[in-house]
């Protein structure tokens, strides 16, 4: 009654000869010929012919060919290789083959019955068994995928690959288990670490909570007289995770009792806020799914930004794609539901030419993926996540060093739009407030619970080691996401059907519920009533699964019938699950059994607070060590081609940034096509005013300086907006901690000088900050290819994400050369900051100092430089940043085409060496081009600020830089500057 | 009469906002309606002039790009959307909408995976090469693209009719923009550089690159460029783009 469909393309497939070329690019040399071929395997009651009639529906006649029950091989290949998912994995595919199939033949799929995909490989060349599972290997994930291979003889011994149906089948108790707290010490830790065990030994997988946090709950049920069961366990281990309640940033430290979250960062906006007065622009900040401010009176726009490191290490496409769709849940569930409108990416990995091996366990049976693969993964899965939402990606970075090399960090935003009040209905109401009423139902809306994302945000709380759990990696489902966010974006909300909205990420339903309880001050829920992908899941397991694509809201009772029908009609599950009361409590019933009761203050304030401590790390500073002798042609050229530096277009190319019709500054700048610092887009088409998206981050200044490393991020973010066109007086800032090893007192006491900067540097410049996130565990235990225990950790690292205005996206400035004969100047002051500076990485040099920032002195410049861009006195305008002058004036020439001569004589600053002129990376510095006729009105704009005029544009095609006694340091053609900026990601 | 256009929506298509901003701008009428909107009340296709499908990753172009979207308006609307053709009437097709118009044979040929097999977004210059409705006046025009499966392709009888008929509408070509930025004109390997194909009679249009990206200056990858060349030489920048024109050309046609 299963049965299995091959699709297969009748002329040139370009997916199996892009991927033939990229795995003979990995080193498989002997592979010489690639096909493929799509499965359906349909497990469904379904007649012969009907299936028949059904399949057609999924070849198109013209290019494409079918058979059922039957192999489409190639005459001749020597292995075939099929690749599947494993039980469970979304198979978004699948279940767009079921709905077609389902539509068409009118026909319901009943419970266990399904479609499942997979994907056939057939591999030509002189290949042995090995050197096939090998090929297989490099195509498919064992921890969501499964493959099978067989040579061309068994192939035909059986008839092709057989049937293969992954379903679920669960022999787990669908029942709430007590949990006994009565262990002594070290058993209460390792429940904690590893899990509550299952009756066979094994265990559930980490709750992240440490001895204190147990003992304090062990005493709590002690005063009821019982044990806690394993939903109440679970529940607190997920509210009280560092992932969910941010306990570091929470806690006091040292001398500061609120912590440092409310001291340095909340403290930074409060103050903020107070001295603009009337020309405060926040509207929502640090309370909600996102942050919000004022963009014209009549709409906010909001932004938030996420990390998803430890998912995307072990399945990166996942990982990322996930990563992406739950940044734009944090949009959906801003207020009553903004709508997402532009995506930003930060990925940080090691080179990908790095080949260092990793495992997870000592036997080495469990391999890391290549730093290659996880690039290529987590670059994918954000290419699918926004490119198929609907949602234009025009800003992003990529950032290297070999400490990302067994986490990653992905940083995905979210940037939305939503009107300040209801346009019709709802007496006018605020869009950014919301409040779920006692008596409304619960309702989850979008896709179904099933076992994946189980201790998610638990997992993101620890370290990753061989224990880190499989199923804590999900696939997101983007149109299933789209579907449920267009209908509530673009009609229930409009229409007032609903009371509140939240998303459900980390925790699921028990941190959704439970944070929309706090509303009305009570919930009681029934989790049988909770649709699931397949049966057999324990109570527990519903409670805190983080299957994808679900929102939890409040519908009133009168509303419900119209919202169902509206959700319905959209091909929109909506289910009720229970009611929001009054009764101070979070009840939990499954099949009329209570598995949950508890107070919401202490679900919400019950856990022990700790007190940090911070120890300052010895000091100590070494000078730079320039190198004897430097050739200013070669290593301008060998900073161009390292990752760092390198032109990234191969991702910008294949992020869609345009849609919407927004787009004004693209990711690609200039005839060159030199990637930009800032990217420009209109949220409203009926409006000339524009947002400004931007980002700073430099992992590396951590080794010298926490505080330096934060200041340089908020100065590099807010002047490459600026630099853009922004109003520099109003810019918010998102802050992203991205910590490692957080109980070392001294990455505590750089935590609290990155925090400090936040601080000094937010008020100087009045930039609030609007939200953040933190991701304090961003380590690695493994083992190396000796089988010799390893531990990564990455560099301390601060991402600060900008959101600006423009009041006119006509007044734009993009970073390329413009004309001929332009004036070259050197906005800002150079200093010997050549610490931890790219420069420093290729001459390998440990000292230096990382730059400081000056703030006030900065601000005066920033504010010039805007009135210059609004009066159109600006060409082009670039922020020197990684790299220094000497990688700015590249890429400004480099997107202009245009040549340029300068000389580093009229630098500002005290006496340097051309190298420290060229390559330091002190901050505050723009590099800006103006025309002859307008010189005059910019020294005007300029008169008492650091400024020096270098050279000019040239009609050449060379890159011409003198030093300041006259002679010629650097003279290089574009081509050879375009070659080496292009190379290193050639292939990718 | 001013003419009405549907634009539809639903299951992952998402330019449906974008599109109906374009032909306001140009000066018609719109409406989103989404396809289970239209299924259940299929009369509602004869009050509209103008039928857009407009771009997007219907069903996350799983199956086959277009495929399942297009199923479901054969399951359910073939005969509404035969007649609507059959009248003197407009149908235009925006990337994953000409996918779709091809998966319903209002048009010929397919749309496969590109030359790189990868998703790409870059713009691109065409010169039209037949008559139509929406292409009145235009020679040259340069737009975006955004697409993975954007490889026109159609079998050698196929490919000889097109020619005969007049069918094929856009052309990529080295121009204005592939020139400023040093790209192929062909950005997918497209059969014969076809970017867009039309109906024998020329109503119906569907094209790969998106014309609503590019209906003001500001869309422009090169107008900061070309803002400072036109400034200097004393003259005032536009505010539209060339992408506006196709919208104008169908809301004239009724007009």
């Amino acid at each position: 009654m299963a049965a299995r469909i091959e699709v297969k393309t009748k002329i040139k497939d370009t997916r199996a000869a892009a991927l033939l070329a990229r795995l003979r690019n990995l080193g498989f040399r002997k592979l010489t010929g690639l096909d493929m071929a799509d499965v359906y395997a349909v497990d469904a009651r379904i007649s012969p012919a009907r299936l028949r009639s059904a399949a057609a529906l999924l070849a198109n006649p013209l290019t494409e060919t079918f058979a059922i029950n039957a192999p489409l091989a190639p005459a001749r290949f020597a292995f075939a290789a099929e690749i599947g998912f494993l039980p469970g994995v979304t198979d978004n595919v699948g279940a767009t083959a079921r709905e077609t199939i389902a539509d068409f033949l009118r026909k319901k799929f009943r419970v266990g019955e399904a479609v499942y995909t997979a994907q056939i490989f057939y591999f030509s060349g002189r290949l042995d068994a090995a050197e096939a599972e090998r090929l297989a290997a490099a195509l498919y994930n064992p921890l969501i995928q499964h493959a099978r291979v067989k040579s061309l003889a068994q192939f035909k011994r059986d008839g092709g690959m057989g049937l293969s149906l992954p379903k679920v089948r669960l022999a787990g108790r669908a029942r709430a288990d007590e949990v006994n707290l009565w262990l002594v010490d070290e058993e209460l830790v390792e429940l904690g670490a590893r899990g509550i065990p299952n009756p066979d030994g094994s265990r559930r997988g980490p709750m992240a909570l440490d001895l204190e946090s147990l003992q304090t709950i062990r005493s709590y049920f002690h005063k009821l007289r019982r044990n806690p069961t394993d939903v109440e366990l679970e529940t607190l281990a997920q509210t009280w995770s560092e992932h969910c309640k941010h306990t570091i940033f929470a806690d006091p430290m040292d001398d500061i009792n609120e912590g440092i979250f409310r001291r340095y960062i909340r403290g930074a906006t409060e103050k903020v806020r107070q001295a603009k007065g009337k020309n405060d622009f926040c509207v929502s900040v640090f309370k909600d799914n996102s942050g919000a401010i004022d963009f014209d009176g009549e709409y906010l726009l909001t932004h938030k930004v996420e990390t998803h490191n430890s998912p995307s290490a072990l399945d990166p496409f996942g990982g990322a794609i996930t990563g992406i769709v739950g940044v734009n849940r944090d949009t959906l569930g801003f207020g009553l539901g903004a709508k997402p409108v532009a995506n930003t990416y930060g990925f940080c990995f090691a080179d990908p030419a790095d080949k260092t091996e990793l495992y997870r366990d000592k036997e080495k049976s469990q391999p890391m993926l290549s730093a290659r693969r996880i690039l290529e993964g987590v670059v994918a899965g954000v290419n699918s996540g926004g490119n198929q939402s609907g949602i234009p990606t025009p800003q992003g970075f990529v950032c290297f060093d070999p400490r990302f090399r067994s986490k990653p960090l992905v940083f995905v935003g979210t940037v939305g739009l939503i009107p300040r009040r209801q346009a019709k209905g709802g007496e006018g109401r605020f869009l950014h407030e919301k409040k779920a009423r006692v008596g409304d139902y619960i309702v989850m809306a979008g896709g179904r619970v099933g076992l994946d994302g189980i201790h998610g945000a638990t997992f993101s709380s620890v370290a990753l080691d061989k224990g880190s759990p499989a199923t804590a990696v999900q696939i997101g489902d983007p149109i299933t996401q789209k579907k449920m966010s267009d209908v509530l974006i673009k009609e229930a909300r409009a229409a007032g059907l609903y009371t509140s909205i939240t998303d459900n990420g980390a925790g699921g339903l028990s941190s959704s519920v439970g944070e929309m309880a706090k509303e009305s001050n009570g919930c009681e829920v029934d989790l049988a009533k909770v649709p699931v992908k397949y049966p057999g899941l324990a109570p527990w397991q519903i409670w805190i699964s983080e299957s994808q694509e679900r929102m939890t809201l409040s519908v009133p009772p009168a509303k419900w019938s119209e919202f169902e029908k509206l959700l319905r009609r959209r091909g929109v599950e909506a289910t009720r699950i229970g009611r929001f009361t009054a009764s101070g409590r979070c009840v939990v019933k499954y099949r009329q059994r209570t598995v949950l009761d508890l107070p919401l203050d202490f679900l919400h304030e019950g856990r022990p607070i700790k007190f940090l401590r911070s120890a300052a790390p010895a000091g100590g500073h070494l000078e730079f060590a320039y190198p004897a002798k430097t050739d200013f042609n070669q290593a301008t050229l060998a900073l161009l081609a390292r990752p760092n530096l390198a032109s990234f277009e191969f991702i910008s190319r294949q992020y869609d940034h345009e849609v919407q019709a927004g787009s004004v500054v693209k990711p690609l700048q200039g005839r060159g096509r030199v990637n930009g610092d800032a990217a420009i887009f209109r949220p409203r088409l009926d409006s000339p005013r524009g947002a400004v998206l931007s980002q700073g981050i430099y992992p590396w200044y951590s080794d010298l300086d926490a505080y330096a490393m934060a200041a340089a991020a908020i100065d590099t973010a807010f002047r490459n907006a600026i630099v853009s066109g922004a109003d520099p007086e109003k810019i918010a800032l998102l802050d992203n901690f991205c910590w490692s090893n957080s109980r070392d007192p001294r990455r505590l006491h750089e935590l609290k000088r990155a925090a400090q900067a936040c601080f000094d540097l937010a008020v100087a410049y009045g930039a609030p900050f609007i939200s953040g996130k933190d991701s304090m565990w961003n380590d690695f235990k493994g083992f190396d290819s000796k089988g010799d225990a390893v531990k990564i950790s990455v560099p301390p690292t601060l991402l600060i994400s900008a959101l600006g205005l423009i009041p006119d996206v006509r007044r734009a400035v993009t970073l390329d050369l413009k004309m001929p004969g332009d004036y070259v100047y050197l906005l800002g002051e150079t200093k010997e900051e050549m610490g931890a500076s790219e420069y420093a990485a290729l001459v390998g040099s440990a000292g230096g100092s990382a730059p400081k920032v000056s703030a006030g002195k900065n601000m005066a410049l920033y504010r010039a430089l805007a009135a210059a861009i609004t009066e159109g006195v600006i060409a082009s305008a670039l922020s020197v940043n990684r790299g220094g002058l000497g990688v700015a004036l590249v890429r400004a020439a480099l997107a202009g085409e245009l040549g340029v001569t300068v000389s580093l004589k009229g630098i500002t600053g005290r006496r340097l060496r051309p190298e420290a002129a060229l390559w330091s990376e002190s901050q505050g510095r723009v590099l800006v081009s103006v025309s002859p006729k307008k010189a005059a009105r910019f020294e005007k704009l300029f008169a008492g600020i650091p400024h020096a005029r270098l050279g000019k544009v040239e009609a050449s095609d060379i890159l011409r830089v003198g030093d300041a006694g006259g002679a010629t340091v650097v003279k290089l053609p574009l081509a050879a500057l375009a070659r080496a900026y292009r190379s290193t990601f050639k292939g990718f | 009469m001013t003419s009405r256009a549907i634009i539809l929506a639903g299951y992952g298509l998402n330019c449906e906002d974008e599109t109906k901003f374009a032909f306001e701008l140009a000066g018609g009428r719109a409406d989103i309606v989404h396809l289970n909107d239209l299924i259940a009340d299929r009369g509602l296709l004869k009050k509209y002039q103008i039928l857009a499908v407009p771009g997007g990753f219907s069903f996350g172009d799983d199956t086959g790009s277009g495929k399942a979207y297009a199923n479901k308006m054969k399951n359910h609307l073939k005969e509404e959307l035969d007649r609507f053709l059959a009248a003197d009437k407009l149908a235009l097709g925006i990337c994953n909408g000409f996918q779709i118009l091809t998966h319903l044979n209002f048009l010929p040929g397919a749309l496969l995976f590109n030359n790189s097999a990868r998703y790409v977004d870059r713009w691109v210059d065409l010169r039209v090469v037949s008559a139509s409705p929406w292409l009145t006046g235009i020679r040259e025009l340069s737009l975006p693209i955004a697409h993975g499966e954007g490889r026109y392709h159609a079998d050698g009888p196929t490919l000889r009719r097109l020619n005969a008929k007049k069918q094929i509408a856009l052309k990529y070509v080295k121009g204005e923009t592939s020139a400023f930025h040093n790209l192929s004109a062909n950005p997918n390997g497209a059969l014969e550089n076809i970017a867009a194909v039309t109906s024998v009679n020329g109503k119906v249009l569907g094209l790969m690159p998106h014309p609503e990206r590019g209906m003001f200056f500001t869309q422009l990858p090169h107008w900061t460029w070309l803002r400072e060349k036109l400034e200097r030489e004393g003259k005032k920048p536009p505010t539209e783009g060339p992408g506006l024109r196709i919208f104008q050309n169908a809301v004239d046609y009724f007009g």
